[in-house]
């Protein structure tokens, strides 16, 4: 037992009111659905329901995209961006108003801890509404054309690792840019989403310029597919990802897919190795690994290889894996029992492949969905622990000797989104993010989100670009108002 | 404290431990200029998530008391008085006289011509008396000047030593000479009866600009025989601060394992209230452990912390904050 036990320090969960159930955001109020079913959120950390969300059917889906039309011709389409950029600002700053509500609900519906949703989630939520905002009449300006101009309607398709943050990914250039949306959230995460709903009633953002389907698979096939969506934009699996590229082949509408990654993060010999060990933890460990960008292939040199893995279990002593809502812990719950089923599947895969497996030895609570910290060394590059994205708390460790090896390595993967580099050398980091093939390349850091950063990725990672100047190119056309 | 000299030669513990045959300036900085960077963002994003943690109700209670027997009560002023001083250990003995439960601060510490007052006062109440030296705070004196400030201490009856580092000769690579002087101040610290007092060695890291430095200034203090490395002489500006703290606490930590010998760390300087003392709680148990937990491996330099903890510590007790005038200004 340590000298300094931390006690229980919870948030109050009484600052956000939860429904017993939740209708659709269509036209700016939320209605029943016609035909559709419903099924329970439930929270990953002790799986207690939350409440009913509504399992949107064809024709749910079919009323919001053609309240987004309305929307976008009657109002959106042609506000000037100066006004548009006044609803944006207004949203940004009721997400901050309310940024503890929305932190709290979060970490209910998601499992991740209370201080990642407080200090990462939300407030990059907000910056995303900030950012866009301003760029809202400066469109013109933005190297994408003397006059840009919106899409249309906006089909747009969100994961459950960062529910209200990829909502805001989503959502805010779509506005900016005069476009409106339909977007469903992840079937395990919709509850921000929905909050988020009010937050637009309480911005009067006018009826119709955001909608909000809850449902499961079929739903957001029916949104992808509906002949009214100029446009799709979907974060996820790089499965679903191919299915939507594949059904809407041959069709006028455009897309944007930010899909899986096996992200190598490089340490070399000249690292500074004590914050190299922090940025490993915060590569693979941060959001339970439930990260597209996370680094999840630690790529070593040899010579430091011993001291590097040393230290990180040692640091990993010091992760407090527990109740999300504990603002000491650093590694909440899995996101659902099927997650969990996968990683835990891989993880045995990995072991009888050979590799060695060590998990922090940590109590995990009896109810919910648990996965210790876990780091796998001696991982050959043909594991599928090294190929396969697990999509949780699960390091795989491998060794190098030559920059070039690095290089080789790390490129060797059918994903391409993001890498990291650690030395202390200037010109090698300028040399090796020349040359991974990874969307993002941070360099003596990890999993740095800023909303003037395009971020993106390679290959089965999906195409297109989110954040900064090059996120708005998605959402703009030389058309006309249509 | 003290503890029994150890009469090994630190030089030819340093031969040893840098696997050369003789030591110079050269083989000193090949060794200290071999150790990892440290990258400042990195060090300072580290600090402030360690600095989020949340300690509460048993977990504050514990760390308030620690925090309290943990720090060297200090008064380093030109205007300071044997009243004063004798003031200041009347409050070391009885921190809060509502409360008889409330621990005792580790040490004091006062320039050398006040060490025979503090331990006339303080007795043997196993407080100790720690004595600023070596030309305190600049040590811009000859060192025959310094050795004898220190010799001075001891002979006074001190307990501990905190010297202060030549920072320009560490500024301008004279490892050597830092090294050297460092050594022989712990040799000054021999008693007659062959005990020693503990040395402290305060690097000033406000002077030493970067944590490459403050990691090369520990190693090399630690190396020249140092019982804890000390940031500040609370003269200069910035004193303590988390991140150059937890490049210190790597330090003795990894130190630990290179050598075997545990060395402690003694922020000082600007560490005013009983929330930041809780940080460095944290740190100390999440980047060093356990063992640096104590008196006897962790101190804060500070005055005025103490009167913040035992607030704090009054409001645990009664449910309500009382304020300023309900504890001593000594």
């Amino acid at each position: 037992m340590a000298k300094l036990e931390y006690a229980p320090a919870p948030e109050s969960r009484a600052v956000v009111e939860i429904r017993s159930s939740y209708g659709l955001f269509i036209g700016g109020e939320f209605v029943d659905s016609q035909g559709g079913g419903a099924f329970p959120s439930i929270n990953p950390a002790t799986e207690e329901v939350l409440a009913d969300v509504t399992d949107a059917s064809a024709a749910d889906v079919d009323r919001a995209v053609r309240a987004a039309r309305a929307a976008y011709r009657g109002v959106w389409g042609r506000m000037a961006g100066a006004d548009r950029g006044k609803y944006l600002f207004r949203i940004a700053r009721i997400l901050q108003e309310r940024a503890r509500e929305f932190a709290v609900l979060e970490t209910l519906d998601n499992g991740k801890p209370i201080k990642e949703s407080r200090d990462v989630d939300i407030p990059l939520a907000a910056a995303h509404f900030f950012y866009h905002a301003g760029w809202a009449d400066k469109l013109a300006y933005a190297g994408l054309g003397v006059a840009p101009q919106p899409v249309g309607v906006v089909g747009q398709v969100i994961p459950w690792n960062f529910p209200l943050l990829m909502l805001s990914w989503k959502i805010a250039p779509a506005l900016a840019c005069g476009n409106t949306v339909v977007l469903k959230p992840a079937e395990t995460t919709s509850l921000t989403a929905l909050l988020f709903a009010e937050v637009c009633q309480q911005a009067d953002l006018p009826p119709g310029v955001v909608n909000i389907v809850t449902g499961a698979g079929a739903t957001g096939q029916a949104l992808v597919e509906h002949p009214g969506v100029d446009k799709v934009a979907f974060t996820g699996s790089t499965e679903v990802g191919k299915a939507i590229a594949r059904s809407i082949a041959g069709t006028r509408k455009r897309a944007t897919l930010e899909l899986g990654g096996k992200a190598a993060n490089i340490v070399f010999d000249d690292a500074a190795i004590d914050e190299a060990v922090t940025g490993i933890v915060n590569g693979i460990f941060f959001n339970q690994g439930h990260v597209c960008c996370a680094g999840s292939r630690l790529l070593v040199q040899e010579p430091v290889a011993d001291e590097l893995i040393r230290k990180l279990k040692r640091r990993l002593a010091t992760i407090r894996v527990g109740d999300p809502l504990d603002k000491n812990t650093d590694l909440g719950a899995i996101n659902s029992a099927v997650q969990l089923a996968r990683v835990r599947e891989l993880s045995d895969i990995g072991e009888a492949e050979g590799a060695q497996r060590w998990s922090l030895p940590c109590d995990l609570p009896p109810q919910g969905f648990w996965f210790p910290p876990t780091i796998f060394t001696d991982v050959a590059q043909s594991s599928r622990i090294a190929q396969e994205e697990v999509f949780g708390p699960v390091l795989s460790v491998l060794t190098f000797r030559t920059p070039q090896e690095a290089v080789a390595k790390a490129n060797n993967t059918p994903y391409g989104l993001s890498a990291g580099i650690w030395t202390e050398k200037g010109s090698r980091i300028l040399w090796m993010a020349d040359q991974l093939r990874a969307g993002v390349v941070w360099a003596n850091t990890f999993n740095k989100f800023d909303p003037t950063s395009p971020f993106g990725g390679y290959k089965q990672s999906g195409y297109g670009r989110e954040g900064g100047r090059h996120g708005l190119e998605a959402y703009v056309t030389a058309g006309d108002l249509g | 404290m003290t503890s029994t000299a150890d009469k090994g030669d630190a030089a030819s513990r340093a031969r040893d431990l840098l696997g050369v045959g003789r030591l110079t300036n050269a083989a000193l900085t090949t060794w200290l200029h071999g150790l990892p960077g440290v990258d400042q963002v990195g060090c300072e994003a580290r600090a402030a998530a360690l600095g989020t943690r949340s300690i509460k109700t048993t977990a504050k209670a514990w760390a308030i008391d620690a925090a309290i027997s943990m720090i060297d009560l200090t008064t380093l002023e030109g205007s300071d008085t044997h009243d004063k001083v004798r003031s200041l250990c009347g409050k070391a003995l009885v921190p809060d006289p509502t409360d008889a439960t409330t621990p005792r601060p580790a040490a004091i510490c006062v320039y050398g011509d006040m060490v025979a007052t503090a331990k006339k006062a303080l007795g043997d109440s196993g407080i100790r008396v720690a004595s600023v030296a070596t030309a305190f705070p600049s040590g811009r004196a000859s060192m025959r000047v310094r050795l004898a400030d220190t010799r001075d201490g001891v002979q006074a009856g001190a307990d501990e030593i905190d010297m202060v580092i030549d920072r320009g000769a560490f500024l301008s690579g004279r490892y050597l000479e830092v090294f050297d002087q460092i050594a022989a101040v712990r040799e000054a610290c021999l008693r007659a009866d062959g005990s020693s007092a503990h040395l402290k060695v305060i690097m000033e890291t406000g002077e030493l600009a970067t944590y490459d430095n403050v990691r090369r200034a520990s190693y090399l203090s630690m190396l020249a025989g140092g019982h804890f490395i000390k940031t500040s002489t609370g003269k200069v500006s910035p004193a303590a601060t988390l991140p150059v703290t937890l490049v210190m606490l790597e330090a003795v930590r990894d130190w630990r394992e290179l050598t075997g010998t545990q060395v402690g760390v003694k922020p000082a300087g600007g560490i005013r209230t009983s929330k930041d003392a809780l940080k460095y709680l944290v740190m100390v148990s999440e980047v060093a452990g356990d063992d640096w937990l104590d008196p006897d491996w962790f101190r804060f330099g500070a005055s005025s912390l103490l009167n913040d903890l035992l607030l704090q510590r009054q409001k645990l007790r009664t449910g309500a904050y009382s304020g300023a005038d309900y504890v001593t200004i000594d």
